[in-house]
């Protein structure tokens, strides 16, 4: 077995010199996926390179257009910006469904959307919301919505030596809200059976002038239902609006029978989660 | 023995003081099994198959053995070859044979996680680095894993020979089957066709694991002398003793077994897994060898309870008195005999007096880890299929489920299934206090719904050794051979400081090595409080007596004139009438009186009881994800007598919350390929703290006359009726019988989508 | 194999370990400082027996890489109680009868005291939710989510005797 390196760079350029001279190597966020995998010998890095050093990294930015959050941001720490709380409560709700608080003191979106698990519970949150992440490699940065970083269970469109340093979520608009939901068999400490989240907008008439609907475990990737917008945006969210978008969502639906769920089982959450998060975004927006 | 005395006598047994143990735990500082270190020790590592069923054709150790730092390899080649000795290992027993190839595969591996080989090396990363190193050679067999495939007449066998039990010449049909038990009584056939309501039906329930949340670890050293010393929790190291030198071919007395702390058993840790794993290695490498295991290697080769296939049906007169039961099911033992079909038989209806009835269970093998006891073994299987059909004749008649169970319930003195009479047990007791308690009548909300089941466990006695001794200050030290897993120390301390008479505080316990006390069975059977406890009574008697005498010196009176009132010899005779010594002073002068004033004692009490529970539950179920909430639950039991009544309330609300973890989410689940898919903690969902209400408890004290102070087991019954109290909620606030466990949300959503 | 040297402050003391790079904060601890009142359960940040505070912040140290400890402050159940005193939490947990077996006590404990640090006056679905993390196989959580709360009380009206 290779020897094992771990580094703690002080600078972004520090870490992407790393990860490029070190092939094979692994950023180090949160830890809670890497460290779980490194243990049960899935993965066998020859060096860890871990991002909680760098200072930038660990901030959420309020700029003009964004919310800027560092890939060593922990979940819990999403909740202590009132700003982020109050416009996209369905973000930093999602995050804060992942695992435990001990899990959640450590674990950032990033990794949890770099993970590339088809459950992960933040991404369908971050997808509905429009988010964006920042990766960043030896050759510089390029900025991609969140959705094309996860291509496959387990695997990201991320290049050798690059890593996501920032996710970047615009600020809401005005009328604007989301909400996320999971399934899961317990209260807590489950892996999402199916999640879901919307992000809506809402004019002053209360009617909808955008919506964004993504599930998450019902495919080999989080899924943005353009369909549910379709069937949404223009309308009130009147009842048949959301039924319409409830069976769009069930039928883009491709999950598989796994431990943690069946097809039947799933398609069906699927549309009654997006239906309940709909609810919940259009209330948060000011609809009734 | 003489009555229990009254309750209102009793100056400290009913309070609840804080545990002997329990500063040690609370700060860290408890040693438990992965704690021990033994100095210069090695550290061990298991290859274990990849497969459900495999020939070894043949291990290559030598790249494992080139690592640096590796000290030891062993396979099932380095085990004593042995005779097939049936010994005792608490509620369960088996052949040292099936021991010996469960702790390690032989010529074949008969489940996924069986162990082949183990590395002991200088360091934990070079053994486990060396064990993938291991190479074996496999040649891959069908495997059986469903309870429906293994039963089957055209089963793939996964043993060639099976030791069966009970199999007459029509039944050697069921290739994988290695027991078939019945007991009946009467004509149940023809009393069924006289029933005036009769139900039926089908219930299933899959293997689920005890859960503990300390993973098996044992130290071994093997001394030069051949002697061996080991160092590991379990529920008793007089057993682990005895079935570890019986897996090795050693002397019981050249081994001696350290306990340490258990971070839960239930059962599951009645038996060995990694000792005779780390002697071997010990042996091998000459020095200590610590072998634990992972979570996930946990899941993979220890446990299970058995799961079940059960056929219930069930008669009633008119009135709604049982009148006839036939059943009849099959469990689960993983891919080893022994199970507990027999068990499951004798609770079927052991809580129920019926005139006609024949239950035949049957043991099945399977490509699973070999079973282990869990809780109240074979009970709440059985128990969730007769308490649902129970609720469901309720429903029939249209009579209130508590007062159905009340026309057949057991009384004392009514005929039990065990072919004795009933003693002092308290079912009838327990059916009258769920109906008064405020739970059973208060109003439900919307998708809520009740379920009631009632449930049994023998319990057991059986042989037990404690000592009492006194320093010279009045110190009180009882040593006992149990290990505590659940606040036994207190219960002790109560029960010896009641008896002398003197303060709690004055008791100290310790549990020993295997080498510092007489035999004790296995903490499991409900038996710890119950027969340990009349082992730490009889020798605090025992020692008053001595306390008598040497007062009886000091005033050099007759020994007749003495007698011991709440911690003092009082005498009685003209000279010195009235006047007294305490214990302390008398301890004081031991010297001088006849020296160390102590008493051992071994005693094999079978004056235990049956126990019975009754429980309330409430259950909410969203409509639409299926998801189900346990909103309220009650538990009420026969304690008999609580001695730290506390840790009484502990055993019942920690029980039902297993039971109802059961009944709502816990499955070995495997997947095609016959490995175990959710081999951890995420996905073998027990229940989390935000999933449970708080869990009610009242006990019901109708003291056994058995004991001193009315003991009866505890620990088992509150597993035994949660699986149907939450399976019949769940049906009702679902409008369709559940019964097929785990009832996860999905099968929910299914019964309520007309699946 | 390489080792890095690590210091880090641990229940107030600045502490000096050896680890290899792989290693978790939970076995340095048990098998560097030979701590073991951390306790593990799972290995994989599902039971909460490991929980230690690391600069303020619960976490499963099964999941933090020992090496990560460099300069940090990570207080464990060894340093809960002041010396022979009992913290509220635990001498709560005592008098409940919060624990049977003891093996999941230290993470309950540490856990337990996390919370009441940050929330003086949780509610009891608080409570549960916080602890969601700790499994405890032995109580059913009743006296546990009890002891918090006694807990919690004590702990304000020591506040505001103060």
């Amino acid at each position: 077995m290779p020897d094992l390196a771990y580094h703690a760079p002080d600078t972004i350029k520090q870490a992407t010199d790393l990860l490029a001279a070190n092939k094979g190597s692994r950023p180090l966020a949160g830890g809670t996926d890497l460290i779980v995998q490194m243990q049960s010998g899935r993965v066998a890095p020859v060096a860890i390179v871990d991002l909680k050093r760098i200072a930038s990294l660990k901030e959420i930015r309020e700029e003009a257009g964004y919310f800027a959050i560092g890939a060593a941001v922990p979940c819990t720490s999403l909740k202590n910006n009132k700003a982020l709380v109050a416009e996209w409560p369905g973000v930093v709700e999602a995050a804060n469904l992942i695992g435990s608080v001990q899990v959640r003191n450590r674990a950032t979106m990033s990794g949890n959307l770099c993970n590339a698990s088809p459950a992960a519970d933040s991404v369908p949150a971050l997808v509905a919301a429009g988010a964006t992440a920042i990766v960043t490699g030896a050759s510089g940065e390029r900025e991609v919505p969140v959705e094309q970083i996860p291509t496959a269970p387990g695997k990201t469109s991320l290049a050798d030596g690059e890593f996501v340093s920032e996710i970047r979520i615009p600020r809401q608009q005005k009328g604007g809200s989301d909400a996320y939901l999971r399934s899961i068999p317990r209260t807590e400490m489950d892996i999402a059976v199916v999640g879901a989240a919307a992000s809506i907008v809402l004019d002053a008439s209360g009617t909808c002038t955008s919506a964004r609907i993504a599930v998450g475990a019902v495919a080999p990737t989080v899924l943005l239902v353009e369909d549910a917008s379709k069937a949404l945006v223009g309308s009130k969210l009147d009842d048949a609006a959301v039924a319409k978008a409830m069976a769009a969502v069930s039928a883009a639906c491709n999950p598989i029978d796994d431990k943690r769920g069946t097809v039947a089982y799933r398609k069906a959450m699927a549309g009654v989660l997006a239906k309940r998060v709909i609810q919940i975004a259009r209330e948060r927006a000011g609809g009734n | 023995m003489n009555a229990p005395e009254p309750k209102d006598a009793f100056k400290v047994v009913g309070t609840r003081p804080i545990r002997p143990d329990g500063v040690e735990k609370v700060t860290g500082k408890a040693i438990f099994g992965t704690d021990y270190k033994a100095a210069n020790m090695l550290h061990g590592a298991i290859v274990r198959s990849p497969h459900p069923h495999a020939r070894i054709k043949s291990i290559d150790t030598s790249k494992a053995e080139a690592v640096p730092g590796v000290k030891a390899v062993i396979t099932g080649a380095d085990f004593p070859s042995l005779e097939d000795i049936i010994v005792r290992m608490g509620e369960s027993s088996g052949s040292t044979v099936d021991i010996s190839t469960n702790i390690m595969a032989k010529d074949t591996a008969y489940y996924d996680g069986h162990a082949v080989a183990a590395i002991a090396a200088v360091t934990r990363q070079a053994a486990l680095e060396a064990a993938r190193l291991v190479e074996v050679d496999y040649e891959i067999l069908p495997h059986v894993i469903e309870m429906c495939d293994a039963f089957a007449a055209d089963a793939t066998k996964i043993k060639a020979a099976i030791n069966t039990v009970g199999l007459g010449e029509g039944e050697q049909g069921r290739p994988n089957a290695s027991l078939k038990f019945t007991s009946a009584k009467g004509v149940a056939a023809a009393a069924m066709a006289n029933a005036v309501h009769v139900v039926s039906g089908h219930y299933s329930l899959k293997p689920v694991h005890q859960g503990y949340i300390e993973p098996h670890a044992a130290v071994a050293a093997w001394k030069a002398d051949g002697k061996l010393d080991v160092w590991c929790s379990s529920q008793g190291q007089f057993d682990v003793r005895g079935l570890t030198a019986s897996v090795l071919h050693l002397e019981i007395g050249n081994v001696r077994v350290m306990p340490l702390e258990i971070g839960g058993g239930f059962g599951g840790k009645t038996t060995i897994y990694l000792e005779p794993v780390a002697a071997l290695l010990s042996k091998k490498s000459g020095q200590p060898v610590r072998v634990a295991m992972t979570r996930e290697e946990v899941f993979r080769a220890t446990g299970p309870a058995p799961g079940g296939e059960i056929d219930v049906k069930l008669g009633a007169d008119a009135d709604g008195k049982l009148v006839s039961a036939e059943i009849e099911f099959q469990y689960s033992s993983g891919a080893f005999g022994g199970g507990d079909a027999w068990a499951g038989v004798m609770h079927s209806v052991n809580h129920y007096a019926i005139e006609d009835y024949k239950v035949t269970g049957w043991n099945v093998l399977c490509n699973m880890p070999k079973h282990a006891a869990y809780r109240a073994p074979g009970a709440p299987q059985i128990n969730f299929a007769v308490e649902s059909a129970m609720n469901d004749l309720a429903d029939k008649i249209g009579i209130d489920p508590i007062e159905l169970r009340l026309k057949s319930a057991v009384k004392p003195g009514d005929p039990s299934m065990m072919g004795s009479k009933f003693g002092e047990i308290g079912l009838i007791e327990c059916l009258e206090a769920a109906k008064a308690h405020p739970h059973y009548s208060a109003p439900l909300g919307k998708n809520q719904a009740r379920g009631f089941a009632c449930g049994t466990w023998m319990n057991y006695g059986g042989p037990s050794t404690a000592s009492v001794s006194l320093a010279d200050d009045g110190s009180v030290l009882v040593t006992e051979g149990n290990p505590d897993i659940g606040g036994s120390r207190a219960s002790m301390a109560l029960m010896a400081a009641e008896t002398l008479g003197v303060p709690y505080e004055k008791v100290n316990v310790t549990i020993a090595d295997t080498s510092s006390i007489g035999y004790s069975m296995v903490t499991g059977g409900s038996r710890t409080t119950y027969a340990t406890g009349i082992a730490v009574i009889e020798a605090a008697k025992a020692v008053i007596n001595i306390l008598r005498e040497r007062a009886a010196k000091m005033w050099e009176t007759d020994v007749a004139n003495i007698e011991w009132i709440d911690g003092s010899a009082v005498c009685t005779d003209a000279d010195n009438a009235g006047k007294s010594f305490t214990l302390a002073q008398i301890a004081a002068k031991a010297g001088a009186t006849g020296g160390p004033i102590a008493f051992e004692n071994g005693v094999n009490p079978l004056q235990h009881l049956p126990g019975y529970g009754a429980h309330i539950c409430d259950v909410e179920v969203d409509k639409e994800t299926g998801n189900v909430s346990v909103v309220r639950y009650t538990v009420v039991q026969d304690v008999g007598r609580a001695i730290h009544p506390a840790y009484v309330e502990g055993q019942m609300q920690g029980g039902a919350v297993q039971g109802i973890g059961w009944a709502l989410n816990e499955a070995y689940i495997y997947n095609k390929d016959g490995r175990l898919d959710n081999a951890g903690f995420l996905d073998y969902r027990i229940p989390v703290a935000s999933d449970m209400p708080m869990i009610d408890t009242v006990m019901v004290e109708k003291p056994n006359p058995g004991h001193p102070y009315g003991v009866k087991g505890v620990g088992e019954v509150p597993i035994v009726p949660p699986l149907a109290a939450v399976g019949t909620a769940v049906s009702r606030a679902v409008g369709k019988p559940m019964r097929s466990l785990p009832i996860s949300p999905d099968k929910v959503y299914a019964a309520l989508n007309g699946g | 194999m390489s080792r890095n040297h690590v210091t880090t402050t641990v229940n107030g003391d600045e502490r000096e370990f050896l680890c290899s790079p792989g290693q978790t904060l939970l076995d340095a601890l048990r098998d560097e400082l030979g701590m073991t009142g951390s306790k593990e359960g799972c290995g994989s940040g599902d039971c909460g027996a490991c929980t230690v505070v690391l600069d303020g912040e619960m976490v499963c140290s099964c999941l933090v890489l020992a090496s990560e400890a460099q300069g940090r402050r990570v207080e464990t159940i060894e340093g809960i109680a002041e010396g022979s005193q009992l913290h509220p939490v635990q001498q709560k947990f005592l008098e409940n009868a919060a624990l049977q077996c003891g093996f999941c006590t230290p993470g309950f404990i540490v856990a337990s005291k996390a919370l009441l640090d940050k929330n003086p006056n949780p509610t009891e679905t608080e409570v549960r939710y916080w602890l969601a993390g700790n499994l405890c196989r032995c109580t059913g959580y009743d006296k546990i989510v009890r002891a918090v709360m006694d807990a919690a009380a004590e702990l304000r009206q020591e506040r505001t005797a103060a």
